[in-house]
Order: C-alpha cells, then structure tokens, then sequence
C-alpha cells in the first residue's frame, strides 16, 4: 500500500541544505564551514545551573506560557537590552526555540490564502512555514551591492490587498546584514499604513560587530501593538540544543499562539527553561566574550576570503559570510561541490537560501579557528586551481 | 589603541605562539602593528616572559610542588616586601604573592623531588629570621593550569551542516 502524504507537505522541497549535509556525512576529514550553530558549549554557569535543577528533581511540566519566573527574566533581559517592557503573564510566551514560535504566530495570524512578505536569502524555514500554516509566501529579493538590508520602496510593491504579515530577520542568516534605525522606519512606517503584523526573528540580535548596537523594530513608535518579537537562547548563549525561544507580542496574539502551543506541544522543556533563566540573569559576559571570538574570527575569514580575490562584504551580525564566488566562473552549487570533493572544505551554496542567493555561498564562523585556519588554506589552492 | 593592546594580550594569553600575521586578521590590523605593538608591550615591562604549560604526567619528571603559606613578622623598614624578595630569589620559588588572610605570603615551589623540597622549606625558608610558621601543601594532580586544562574530555557532535 502506498501511503497518500497531504499535497501542501507533499509540494514542499526539502530543504537545500539537508541534500548537502547528506553528502558531506557521507565523507571523512571535512572541515565544515556549513554549521549554523555555536561551536562553544554551553557556559559552564549555566550547565552547572541546569544540572543543579535536575539534581533538586525540576523535572515536571511547566505552565503552558512557560515558567513565570523565566517569563520574569526575559521581560528584564528585553526591557535591559532593547528598551521596551512586555509583560510577563501576559505578553510573552516561552516556546521551543524560535522555529515553533514563528509557526505558532503564522498559524495563530494567517487565514488560508492571506499572504506573508519576507526578504529572501533567508533562513531556510520562513517560506516552508509561512505554507503550512496556510500562508503564501511572498520573497523580496535583497541585493548584494546594498548589503542585503531591505528597502520600503521594496516592500510595498510586493504588499497585495491579501497581505498580513512581514517576517523580518535582522541581523541576517545567512548575509550577515543589520538595519539602520532611518531604514527600519520606513519599513515601520509601510507597515502601519498598510496594516501589516510584522513579525522579527532577532536570534542574532546579541551578535552585532565593531561595538554598534542592535535596534528592534518593536521600539519604534506604533510598532510594539503590531509586532511579534521573537528571540531565543540558541545562538548568543550557545544554547541550541536546548531549544528555548520566546516571543513577545500583545496579549491577545500571545493568548491565539498558546492555544496553539498548548495543544501541540504543551510546554518547553523544564530543564531548558531553567537553564533559560541562569543564562539570562547572568550570562552577559560569556555572551560578549564569544562576541569577541566571532568578530575576530569574522575579521579573519573576511580578509582571507577578500586575499583570494572574491567578494566579500563584512557582515554586520550573525555569524556567517556571505561572499560572492562569480568571478570563478561557477555557480554557487558547483562551486559548493567540487570544493567538497577536491578540497574537502563545506560551505553551503546560496540558493539553499532562496532567491539572491546564487552566486554566493555561506561560511560559517562559528567554528574554531584553527579549523577555519585550514578551511582558508584550501579554499585558497582551490581558487588557485581555478584560475590556472 | 588601548582596546587593541588589551585584545593582543587577550590572544597572546591564549596561546602566545600564534602568528603574528594571523593575530593582525583576526584584529584587522597589519602584521607591523601588532608585532610594534607586542615589542611596546615587552619594552614597557608589561610583558615579561612567555612559558610553556607542560603537563606533568606525559613528561615523566619526578618534580614536586608544594604551596606554602607563610607568616611573616613584617620589618620596620622594609615591610613585607623585603623579605619577599630575600624568599623569591630562592630558584625553587616559581611564584610569592602577598596575601590577605590567615597567613601573609603565599609561595609555589617547585623542587627535583620531595626530600628537596622538605630540605628547602626545612633549611632556607624557615631559618629566615622574619618567618614565624609555614604550612606545606604539596601537589597531587593538576586539573588545569594558567587556564589550560590537563585532562580532556571534550567530543564535537555536531552535525555537520545545519540551518
């Protein structure tokens, strides 16, 4: 018997990047600059904190919305960092990691048919997401030689009398690009006139270079009643496997999105939750010692890449590059193999990211840097290679 | 400048052999800057030395260490810090730090083997006339030094291409 899948899962690709990692497993000796996730492990404080609450037996379920306590905690870590109060009972919603949360927003806003505006290359998930809840995913491609921002000139071309929602990602997987306060306006600005949810999953908010801060689209002016903001633990405390993220919203929104949560998943698990907390009463100096990591490893690979000959714009935040690979003659998915093959050195080819992707391929910087020492050695011989 | 001297410090800490050429990437400055800046650091005595971290157990040596609190009766003149010195410019001694507390100096010592090490706190350190009393401590295991861990047990299990 064959079993009959549902035809919207059934017109959903894979994700790019999945194809890829089967090959590189496939392989030995790679040095794999195709990581979206931390190489550190976990601060020990906040290990020892998580350890600690399992040894006093916190192994139960929590409350749906999460424990109030950490609910308490990222009202203080919000309001500290991005100048905003949410309120804990009632405006923030603890979730498994960022990804359930942006599904249980899109399944919670979307009636079927209503269209989702994102600025693509993205994450991978968004346009994915935005189909299984219903949505149609509507891309805004951004460009290189602007630094991947997105314009409101863009956007409103794209909005439709069906739009409802704006899912933003700054800084940026997989470019590496943060808004301006003048250009987040403007795109505030399109969204109260025309009535969009704006949806921002700032995941790398922590991870802004050369000292500039971080600005939320949620703190302008008329955005806080229309905006879901979503952040999480993984990437600025190394904390992805833990799977902890949150958003924050207007209470009857929080109120929609845990319905959703309640029936399907319950609650974020205890043990994540607790070290959730440690981690954001008292984990700002680990968070910009590994700043300081990445940005000198961001300097390195910029500047290796840009020896080579390609280009390569310094990324403002997140922990990847982007360079441009064109001017080897190859598209981003050939250059992606044969690197793999002759070099044995992985990157993810742009297009994984959607539309604007070709021609770029992403490296990750959230490697040690020796390992990125040798990826840049090769990469180096390959273009090489390719010249002679 | 300062906050690049503090992140050359910062690397050289690390791992004090690392390229120069490499620190001048990971900083964006250029090779010349960082090594003018190193030899700034070096002539100005903020850098005194470079040592490796040797791990004892693979080396095989039959050194002892000892750490050992010492009270002192402090001079009229020259307070602790004279006989700090007097105790210091003993070869065996690898460290002297005055200390607050239940004692006043606090010393690491470092000797071919444990008679060597009973005969100097025994025969030097005590006869200093200022020593009142001293309490030995000797090294059992190390578990990690000037930052540097001596035992491993970290595994990578990350996938090797995610999202």
């Amino acid at each position: 018997m064959s079993i009959a899948i549902a035809e919207h899962i059934k017109g959903i690709p894979r994700s790019g990047i999945r194809d890829f990692f089967e090959i590189v497993q496939s392989m030995n000796d790679v040095i794999s600059l195709g990581i979206g996730e931390p190489d550190f492990a976990t601060p020990w404080h906040i290990r020892e904190a998580a350890i600690y609450a399992l040894e006093r037996g916190r192994t139960g379920y929590t409350s749906n919305l999460g424990l109030p306590r950490l609910r308490r905690s990222i009202s203080d870590y919000i309001q500290k960092h991005f100048g905003i109060r949410y309120e804990p009972l009632s405006e923030i919603l603890v979730s498994v990691g960022v990804s359930e949360a942006i599904d249980l927003a899109l399944r919670a806003l979307l009636n079927r048919g209503d269209e989702v505006i994102y600025h693509e290359p993205c994450y991978v998930s968004y346009a994915p997401s935005i189909v299984m809840a219903g949505g149609v995913p509507r891309a805004v491609t951004t460009r290189a030689d602007e630094g991947f921002i997105l314009h409101a000139e863009d956007l409103e071309k794209a909005i439709t009398p069906r739009t409802r929602v704006l899912m933003l990602n700054f800084p940026t997987n997989p470019t590496g690009a943060a808004m301006d306060p003048e250009e987040l306006e403007k795109i505030a600005a399109v969204c109260v006139k025309h009535n969009l949810v704006v949806l921002t999953d700032e995941i790398y908010c922590e991870l802004t270079y050369e000292g500039r801060p971080h600005h939320s689209i949620a703190t302008i002016p008329g955005m806080r009643e229309r905006t879901v903001l979503l952040h999480g633990l993984s990437k600025a405390f190394a904390m992805t496997g833990w799977r902890i993220g949150f958003a924050c919203a207007p209470s009857e929104l929080i109120e929609a999105m845990m319905k959703i949560h309640q029936y399907s998943i319950l609650c974020a698990p205890i043990m994540g939750q607790d070290a959730a907390i440690e981690a954001l009463d008292r984990g700002e100096q680990s968070v910009s010692g590994m700043r300081r990591e990445y940005e000198m490893r961001r300097n390195f690979i910029v500047s290796s890449l840009r020896d080579m000959g390609l280009e390569c714009p310094s990324p403002r935040g997140a922990f990847y590059v982007f360079p441009k690979i064109t001017s080897t003659g190859l598209s981003s998915r050939d250059f992606s193999l044969r690197l793999l093959h002759e070099k044995k050195v992985a990157v993810v080819p742009g297009p994984a990211f959607g539309s604007g992707g070709e021609g770029h391929v992403r490296c990750s910087f959230a490697t040690a840097l020796d390992q990125i020492k040798i990826a840049m050695v090769r990469m180096a011989e390959f273009c090489r290679e390719l010249k002679a | 400048m300062m906050l690049a001297m503090d992140a050359i410090i910062d690397l050289l800490q690390q791992n004090a052999l690392m390229p120069r050429s490499d620190m001048a990437r990971l900083l964006n400055m250029s090779t010349e800057e960082v090594e003018a800046a190193i030899a700034k650091l070096e002539a100005d005595d903020v850098i005194l030395g470079y040592k490796p971290v040797i791990n004892r157990e693979k080396w095989g040596s039959e050194k002892v260490t000892a750490v050992i609190e010492v009270k002192i009766t402090p001079e009229r003149d020259g307070g602790f810090d004279r006989v700090a010195s007097r105790i210091a410019k003993f070869e065996e001694v690898q460290g002297c730090y005055l200390m607050s507390g239940g004692y006043d100096l606090l010393i690491i010592v470092e000797a071919a083997n444990l008679r060597a090490a009973a005969a100097f706190v025994a025969e030097r350190l005590s006869t200093i006339d200022a020593v009142q009393a001293t309490a030995t401590h000797f090294r059992l295991k190390t578990y990690k030094e000037n930052g540097t861990f001596h035992h491993f047990d970290v595994s990578s299990e990350r996938l090797s291409v995610t999202p």
